[in-house]
């Protein structure tokens, strides 16, 4: 994969595919952005998996928080990770041993660790990186089209309410099409 | 689309960029919600629409979906990441600075600029404590030369209002990335159609809507564009962006929305305190002019090099301004920045002075004598005896508008009707 730039569809297919995310490097701080993307994931119907060995054991909008990735006592499809660039590595080998293996690795903006993708993509994950999922899931679904951002997407189909409210939007198309 | 990773062409982000289909209504034109604001899904939504950790809608000084159509639109045309659309060019201007200055610091800014601009930056913007220090864009090391420790921004016109004059935009945002600050574009008279200023170095972008944007001389509107380009942290130069908020419990805007963080502070900052928002009407009419943009922006230069050739030679006319003429001052920047055509705007200077200006703007008949440009119809206007009245004549000639000057916005009607009109005002 070409961490330059990543095609929509490849996005779209991660973020319409996983459903259980661990976030590592979660802050309880709620105006951090680790906080924005916990919070947005889970009201778009993600289960969220707070990771911070100093919270670990308390409850964050309902969700136990873990000291550690091998910790979690369910499978995890992506692993969400809010550490700098040098800190990936440990992290990626700490998902590989997971049983059964995420499917993906996903690190926030400026965070990027080439050798850590790599590491995860021999293993068979898709990674992404220096990118966000919140910012992600509202280009693809449009909801970021409200507050003026280039989704840098056009179509002729109109965009599906999630349901749960007028200001919720999901990944696919009205009329039940995904768009990939 | 169905081929998802084909990069789509201008004209076609023209017509379609920020305008998919209205998820509720399935509306295939742009509505206009005319609402002043919009029912929370619950308290939880409510809390996190305040708090910036969804993207939604609150309230139209904030936001509006019809001009967020706007904002997408005019930030895809240009290549930036973000667009904030305000009530008039003028308003996104105070954005920007409000969002990059505190009293004290200083801007530069070209002298060839939009008289209005001109006046909002040595005397609004100074009572504000925003200093400008005017530099020559015929000598780009004034620019150079002007950058101090206080310096906060570089604004230019990419096509200056009115003499149709380029400006050379990349090194002079070579000289901003040296300073490390922001290099601002004014591309009201060329449009991206023309120019897009990010190419060349822009990290902002600024219009007035009201002009060729828009198109039609209905509304008044202004937008402000991202480029995505500026490192707002690496300095610390730019509280507003690198430092925890107060306004919202000590988000730090940068890094929480990364490359398109200018224009939510513009947002969430600028247009929620000052206010300035655009009336969701005049976004529907300026989205609707922009579909047209690419077809009429070609026509408008055409017209006007037809224009400028005619007037270059006629007995009445000393001179011609406008960098579309083969043998203009500014022909060579012009062929680089703006190749397809220099714009409609130029000034021209009548053989009889004041007098002739006067009768000029008195005996069009096509012509409609108004104080706008970037109207489908063709325009004039005497600055020394309207706009610039108040000024000595010395001073009406520094600023380009001497009392033999008209200005001239040339529309998009036959243009055999343009010159003919012309002919007979300066001949009557
Ligand atoms: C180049 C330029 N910038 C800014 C403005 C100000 O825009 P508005 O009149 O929409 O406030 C104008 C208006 O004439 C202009 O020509």
């Amino acid at each position: 994969m070409n961490h330059d730039s990543y095609p929509d569809t490849y996005i779209r297919g991660i973020l319409n595919t996983v459903k259980t995310v661990a976030m590592v490097g979660f802050s309880p701080n709620t105006t951090r952005p680790s906080y924005f993307v916990f919070k947005y994931l889970l009201e778009r119907g993600f289960k969220v998996i707070p990771i911070n060995p100093g919270q670990a054991g308390k409850e964050f909008l309902g969700q136990t928080c873990y000291a550690a990735l091998n910790d979690v006592p369910e499978p995890i499809d992506m692993v969400d990770i809010f550490r700098a660039s040098e800190h990936v590595m440990p992290i990626v080998e700490d998902a590989l041993k997971l049983q059964p293996k995420p499917q993906v690795i996903w690190t926030q903006l400026t965070v990027r660790n080439d050798e850590a993708a790599a590491v995860a993509e021999a293993a068979g994950l898709k990674v992404v990186m220096n990118r966000c999922p919140k910012i992600e899931y509202g280009r693809l679904s449009s909801e970021i089209s409200w507050m003026g951002i280039n989704s840098r997407t056009l179509s002729n189909k109109r965009a599906q309410n999630l349901g749960g409210g007028f200001q919720r939007m999901g990944l696919g198309e009205a009329g039940g099409k995904k768009n990939d | 689309m169905a081929d998802a990773e084909r990069i789509p062409g201008f004209d076609t982000l023209a017509i379609h960029a920020g305008a998919k289909p209205d998820p509720t209504t399935g509306a295939r034109a742009t509505p206009i919600y005319q609402t002043a604001s919009y029912v929370f899904d619950d308290v939880d939504h409510a809390a996190s629409l305040f708090g910036l950790q969804a993207f939604g809608n609150i309230y139209t000084r904030i936001g509006n979906p019809t001009c967020a159509v706007l904002e997408e639109r005019v930030a895809a045309l240009e290549g930036g990441t973000a667009g904030l659309a305000v009530a008039s060019g003028h308003a996104a201007q105070v954005l920007v600075m409000q969002a990059l200055l505190m009293p004290g610091d200083e801007f530069i800014a070209s002298r060839k600029l939009y008289g209005g601009s001109i006046n909002q930056f040595n005397h609004a913007f100074k009572s504000f404590g925003w200093n400008v220090v005017w530099a020559d864009p015929d000598d780009i090391s004034s620019f150079e030369r002007a950058v101090t420790p206080k310096t906060k921004a570089i604004f230019v016109e990419s096509i200056a209002n009115p003499g149709g004059t380029v400006t050379d935009l990349e090194p002079i945002g070579a000289i901003a990335r040296k300073a490390g600050v922001p290099f601002i574009v004014d591309n009201t008279l060329a449009t991206p159609y023309l120019c897009k200023p990010i190419d060349f170095g822009a990290d902002i972008v600024v219009h007035s809507l009201t002009k060729f944007l828009g198109g039609h001389g209905n509304s008044i509107g202004g937008i402000i564009i991202d480029a995505g380009t500026f490192n707002w942290s690496r300095d610390k130069k730019y509280p507003m962006l690198c430092e925890p908020r107060p306004e919202y419990a000590g988000i730090v805007l940068h890094e929480t929305f990364g490359n398109f963080a200018f224009a939510i502070a513009c947002r969430v900052l600028g247009l929620r305190d000052l206010g300035p928002a655009l009336s969701p009407f005049n976004a529907f009419l300026i989205s609707t002019g922009i579909e047209t943009l690419p077809l009429r922006m070609q026509r408008h230069c055409d017209n006007a090099l037809a224009v400028a050739d005619f007037l270059s030679t006629h007995p009445n006319v000393a001179w011609v301004s406008y960098g579309g003429l083969a043998g203009d001052k500014y022909h060579g920047l012009a062929k680089k920045y703006v190749p397809k055509g220099c714009g409609a705007v130029m000034t021209v200077g009548l053989k009889g002075g004041y007098d002739a200006g006067v009768k000029l703007v008195s005996n069009v008949k096509l012509f409609s004598h108004l104080a706008n440009i970037g109207d489908t119809k063709s325009l004039i206007i005497h600055p020394a005896s309207t706009t610039h009245r108040q000024l000595s004549d010395e001073q009406k000639t520094k600023a380009g508008a001497g009392p033999d000057v008209v200005r001239l916005s040339i529309g998009i009607e036959d243009k055999a009707d343009i010159i003919a009109d012309l002919d007979q005002g300066l001949r009557a």
